[in-house]
């Protein structure tokens, strides 16, 4: 995949800003090692990514990877090693909204094509691109895990399901507009029933 | 056509609604525990856990009960392989990192369902001495995560789980964990490594899991939708469950439908629902009907292809499609029609196995984005019959020689469309070539 996928890039850089955890996720993190057995916080990596992620407007700097390693006292190395396998860290700034188009089969089957071009041509966006009002990230990316209910795609936390060209283009629509989204089924299935 | 699915359907009666297991599959009822109590889960747990060990463990392999994530093993045996009174803390692991493409059950079960799994993982743990249990759901699965949250900390409150779980004496703590996007994940080792912090890389084995396995102690990893039957299966009875599906391949399963059918559904049936059955009836057909059908992947973007003609009469079960080149999987069945090119369907595979693998075995590195881009080639008739050759030639050396059975995995698709379509293959290749 390309490396400008904000999730699959080794390029990792600095925001030029010190990274410090907020209040709320100081006592978070406490929560998190506390999952995890004594002399293993490092197993709290992955959700610490997370925390530092959506504190620092949903990208990971160099910054970031030093914090978390200083709080679970791990090498530098290791967190970077994390935070670059997984593609769920990005590892570069993506606009406000983050939307993950599912390219593969089962949803290919049913149109993610066209899905990817409406979203291009409402965005603005070239695959992998910032619109340039910071609104859109767009990318592709690999089965979502919503296979019945292809084409879909993800914005930030939420699935979108059941998508065609004029569907797809109101979400598009409403988030430019500020308006609230349905969230799932895009043709009123309450989830995966024959309907 | 029609005559010949009426008589399957007599044969087969559709799954009674009262013996499915997940009653709430679909979310129409309140998916929590005022729902899930009306729904009969948490009734008699203390009862469950006053049973000893082995026999809960015993009841669990009578019922044949197989393991729902892929590999189709028994899961009564595998719980059966943990040490006994090891004084070691023993963990019981379930995998929700869900990204099989095709499948989307275990998100149904953890959404709309979600004390079922609590309450197995739970009576799971007791069997196997786990008094820590670990769910790794898929970092996607946000909206999931939330509501396994939730049920998780309804179960604590009432006493379900936590310190003295149900009153039975047995203490158990159960923590979500979420993935961050990486399907290897899902394989049970590299799952354990990236629980413990590192990169999600698969360990060699031996040693196995049930002797070293989270944080080098005795650890059991199951799928959600095997853990989540479990506590029906000891409320009604191995028989019970024994009395649906077939020998060996008991009980009732939950597919996906995807693809070309004209409703796509997520759905629990008996297991051995005839193929043909399940996309014509639950899924109002085949778009453009039966005869467009061009191949249906039963189980998952990793088991070969079924052409049209076995779809006609393959009942879906771990044996039946064993024994008819392919395999049950993660059922989730993806069905291709006569409209779009089945040679883009497989070079998608191998684009997402390219993808996903993690890097560390050369065949598989380096075989999959060969592979890739010699599916990019197929698509657009480019490669010869000597080249169809040499590829299915090189799905065999990725197949069988990596650590983990993604190297498998990407080369089954390929092998499967080789073997079904290789006359077409070569047609698009002389095709392309006349018009060059």
């Amino acid at each position: 995949m390309s490396g400008n996928h904000p999730g699959l890039s080794n390029n990792f850089s600095r925001s030029g800003e010190k990274f410090s955890w907020s209040k709320d996720n100081l006592r978070s993190i406490k929560n998190i090692i506390s999952k995890y057995p004594k002399g293993r916080e490092q197993s709290a990596v992955m959700p610490l990514l997370y925390l530092a992620q959506e504190q620092n407007n949903n990208w990971i700097s160099i910054e970031c990877i030093e914090t978390i390693a200083e709080t679970l006292n791990m090498p530098k190395i290791r967190v970077t090693e994390v935070a670059s396998f997984y593609s769920m860290y990005n590892t570069r700034p993506v606009g406000e909204n983050l939307i993950q188009i599912c390219r593969t089969s089962p949803c290919w089957l049913r149109g993610s094509n066209k899905i990817t071009k409406t979203i291009c041509k409402e965005t603005r966006c070239e695959i992998n691109d910032t619109s340039d009002d910071n609104k859109f990230t767009v990318v592709e990316v690999e089965c979502l895990g919503a296979c019945s209910n292809g084409p879909m795609i993800q914005i930030n936390n939420d699935f979108f399901e059941d998508l065609d060209e004029e569907s797809t283009k109101k979400i598009i629509d409403n988030i430019k507009e500020g308006k609230p989204n349905v969230i799932g089924s895009q043709k009123g299935r309450r989830s995966s029933e024959n309907a | 056509m029609l005559l010949a699915l009426k008589k399957v359907g007599e044969v087969q009666k559709m799954l009674n609604e009262k013996d499915k297991v997940f009653q709430n599959l679909h979310g129409f009822q309140e998916p929590f525990i005022e729902g899930a109590l009306k729904r009969g889960s948490w009734s008699n747990t203390k009862e469950i856990l006053s049973k000893d060990q082995n026999d809960i463990i015993e009841l669990v392999k009578s019922s044949q009960l197989r393991g729902r994530g892929g590999a189709g093993f028994s899961t009564g045996l595998k719980w059966s392989f943990m040490p006994k009174n090891t004084g070691k803390q023993h963990y019981l692991v379930v995998n929700a990192d869900e990204s099989e493409p095709g499948t989307c059950k275990d998100r149904e079960i953890i959404r709309n369902d979600p004390h079922t799994l609590v309450e197995g993982c739970l009576i799971a743990s007791y069997a196997i001495q786990a008094t820590k249990c670990y769910i790794y759901i898929r970092g996607e699965y946000h909206h999931e995560y939330v509501q396994l949250e939730k049920a998780i900390e309804e179960a604590y409150e009432r006493g379900f789980i936590g310190k003295n779980a149900c009153g039975s004496g047995f203490d158990f703590d159960l923590y979500v964990h979420r993935g961050a996007g990486a399907y290897i994940c899902g394989e049970e080792t590299a799952l354990l490594e990236s629980l413990e912090g590192k990169k999600g890389q698969p360990r060699l084995k031996p040693p196995f899991p049930a002797g070293v396995g989270l944080y080098g102690m005795p650890t059991t990893i199951n799928n959600v939708e095997s853990i989540a039957v479990v506590p029906t299966i000891l409320r009604r009875g191995p028989d019970w469950f024994k009395s649906i599906g077939a020998e060996n391949n008991t009980g009732t399963k939950i597919f996906c439908i995807s693809g070309n059918v004209n409703k796509p559904c997520t759905i629990e049936e008996e297991m051995g629902i005839p193929l043909k059955e399940l996309v014509e009836k639950h899924c109002d057909g085949v778009e453009g009907g039966w005869d467009n059908l061009k191949a249906i992947v039963p189980g998952g973007s990793s088991t070969p292809m079924l052409p049209k003609n076995i779809c006609e009469s393959v009942l879906m079960n771990f044996d039946d499609l064993k024994a008819n080149g392919s395999g049950l999987g993660t059922a989730g069945v993806i069905v291709v029609n006569k409209n779009n090119d089945i040679t883009e369907v497989i070079e998608r595979f191998a684009h997402f196995y390219k993808h996903e693998s993690c890097g560390q075995c050369t065949p598989c590195r380096e075989g999959t984005g060969w592979m890739h881009r010699m599916m990019q080639r197929l698509v657009r008739g480019e490669i010869s019959p000597e080249q169809i050759e040499l590829l299915e030639n090189v799905t065999k050396q990725v197949e069988g020689h990596t650590i983990c059975a993604l190297g498998d995995a990407a080369a089954w698709p390929i092998q499967g469309l080789i073997k079904n379509f290789k006359s077409e293959l070569i047609s698009k290749y002389n095709k392309k070539l006349k018009a060059s």
